[in-house]
């Protein structure tokens, strides 16, 4: 079992390294509002984290993820299955 | 504050398209007066982006036949294919369409999108997965998001990533649906459906193809790339429509299942719309003869849309990846889409404006159409005036100050360079509104 903490720590290196990256970035920042990313390029950053943990996360679920702690907490839920 | 405000950003980025020139988006012809041609504010106008692949809209006998049923079935039917809207036209159109996939059934739905709506959000239920490539229609997601089942995307005409997801929901209970398209609708290329057969079989998937751009366009007998990848023993479901091809209005399934036809009494988008008007279904009858008997007019388009997509390939536009009857041209930015457009329609050709989010990778696409209607001189007008827009607005350098010398080239690298994008492509036209 990966702990979703840890989860967040791979999150938050990937979003550290994209181009219009906030400062700060932490399990409380918002995906789409503080990365700028439309719900496509969403979609999109998503797909490589699903890859990074061999996950893969419906759509209905994405529905209900704001945060980088949301996201986290939903990959370590689909990864316990 | 009003119930509208979330639409802010929306239309700020509407206002900047509009101040640059023409409403890319309500485009108002004074009169369509061919499949080819029509006049906007007065002058002729090419047009190189109607989806009208085989130029049957005008066609004398579709006419003929929707005139003959217009007058002896009335204006529409009044009601849903459940209640009085079944004529028995709609019925020999199902039966025919059954016929042309050597299908046990067919349905009738009022569009396309409404045959992805109702299709997706019937078939899959809860506790199903529907596995659908990024890049679908709206439709396609919209029918998804109707519906009950588990929706997972995987990466444009990506078999291997297919089975990845396939192999990560082992063991866990419901039917999986994987959906394709035939032909993408922003970059016209097919999916790998042979690789994408295989991998439905290994994991005892079922597999749905919308045809919605290949009908009567791909295969030998125009049923689309099913048929030209030898698949049709495969495929589970063929979702169409008659809005492009068959040059009227409308949208059907096409199965084999025994069973299929339960769904006429459970799937809503089907059950609680009215049904199509007695002119539509004969014109679509008509045309859906049309493109058995005149293999010539699947020719005329290939050899058009080759020409098309060489001549400018040739003068260093970059494509999509595949020549075929959807021609797009990368722009290198939205400012620059907007001014090619605009000046295009200036030179007296239409086309498809289109615009991130709606495109693959983010990148804005001048959309073309090509069509078996266009003669030899308006596929050269387009030809001339999109090279010479193209160099000055710096978007292909003049043969002068190109490098390589200007000869046809083989399928090299420029062939692949839309589809090489590093970051996998975002869906065209999908989950929002689209600008
Ligand atoms: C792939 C695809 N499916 C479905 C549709 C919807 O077709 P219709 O215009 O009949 O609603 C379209 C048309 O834009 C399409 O491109």
């Amino acid at each position: 079992m990966i702990r979703t903490s840890d989860i967040v720590d791979v999150i938050v290196g990937m979003v550290t390294a994209l181009p219009q990256a906030p400062r700060e970035v932490d399990a409380g920042t918002n995906i789409a509002r503080d990365l700028g990313l439309d719900s496509l390029a969403v979609m999109n950053f998503v797909m490589q984290l699903e890859d990074r943990f061999d996950v893969s996360i419906p759509m209905d679920r994405l529905a209900g993820i704001q945060t980088i702690g949301d996201l986290a907490v939903a990959i370590a839920d689909l990864k316990g299955r | 504050m009003t119930i509208l405000d979330k639409f802010q950003p929306l239309q700020g980025a509407y206002d900047a398209v509009r101040a640059a020139g023409q409403d890319p988006f309500t485009v108002c012809f004074d009169a369509v007066l061919s499949p080819s041609e029509a006049t906007l504010k007065g002058r002729r106008v090419i047009l190189l982006g109607t989806n009208n692949y085989l130029g049957l809209t005008f066609d004398g006998e579709c006419i003929e036949s929707a005139v003959e049923a217009l007058r002896q079935g009335g204006t529409g039917t009044t009601g849903s294919r459940i209640a009085n809207g079944t004529y028995d036209d709609h019925a020999v159109l199902e039966r025919r369409l059954a016929e042309f996939y050597g299908c046990r059934s067919a349905m009738l739905f009022s569009t396309g999108y409404q045959a992805n709506l109702g299709i997706l959000s019937t078939i899959a239920g809860r506790g199903d997965h529907i596995l659908i490539d990024a890049d679908s229609h709206a439709s396609i997601y919209d029918g998804c998001r109707l519906g009950q089942a588990e929706v997972i995307r995987f990466r444009h005409n990506d078999p291997d990533d297919l089975a990845r997801r396939l192999n990560r929901l082992k063991g866990a209970p419901g039917n999986r649906l994987i959906v394709v398209e035939g032909i993408y609708s922003m970059l016209g290329d097919t999916a790998p459906l042979a690789e994408i057969a295989a991998v439905k079989r290994e994991w005892g998937a079922h597999l749905l193809v919308d045809e919605a751009h290949s009908l009567g366009v791909l295969g030998r007998n125009g049923r689309g790339l099913v048929e030209q990848a030898g698949v049709e023993a495969d495929v589970d479901f063929i979702v169409g429509t008659f809005s492009k091809s068959l040059g009227a209005v409308g949208g059907f399934c096409v199965s084999d299942l025994p069973d299929f036809d339960v769904l006429r009494i459970a799937c809503r988008p089907y059950m609680f719309t009215a049904s199509l008007p007695p002119s539509v279904i004969a014109s679509v009858t008509r045309a859906l003869a049309r493109i058995q008997e005149e293999p010539g007019l699947r020719a005329r388009l290939t050899g058009n849309a080759e020409r098309f997509y060489r001549g400018l390939r040739a003068e260093g536009f970059v494509l999509g990846p595949q020549a075929g009857p959807i021609v797009s041209i990368r722009m290198p930015s939205t400012e620059v889409a907007i001014a090619f457009w605009n000046a295009l329609l200036e030179a007296g050709v239409y086309l498809n404006l289109a615009l991130p989010p709606a495109t693959p990778d983010n990148a804005p696409l001048l959309r073309s159409s090509v069509s078996a209607a266009h003669s030899e001189a308006q596929i050269g007008a387009a030809l001339a005036a999109i090279t010479a827009i193209g160099r000055e607005l710096g978007v292909v350098a003049a043969p002068a100050s190109r490098a390589e010398p200007l000869r046809p080239q083989g399928d090299g690298p420029r062939r692949a360079s839309m589809a090489a994008a590093p970051i996998p492509v975002a869906p065209a036209a999908v989950a929002e509104t689209t600008l």
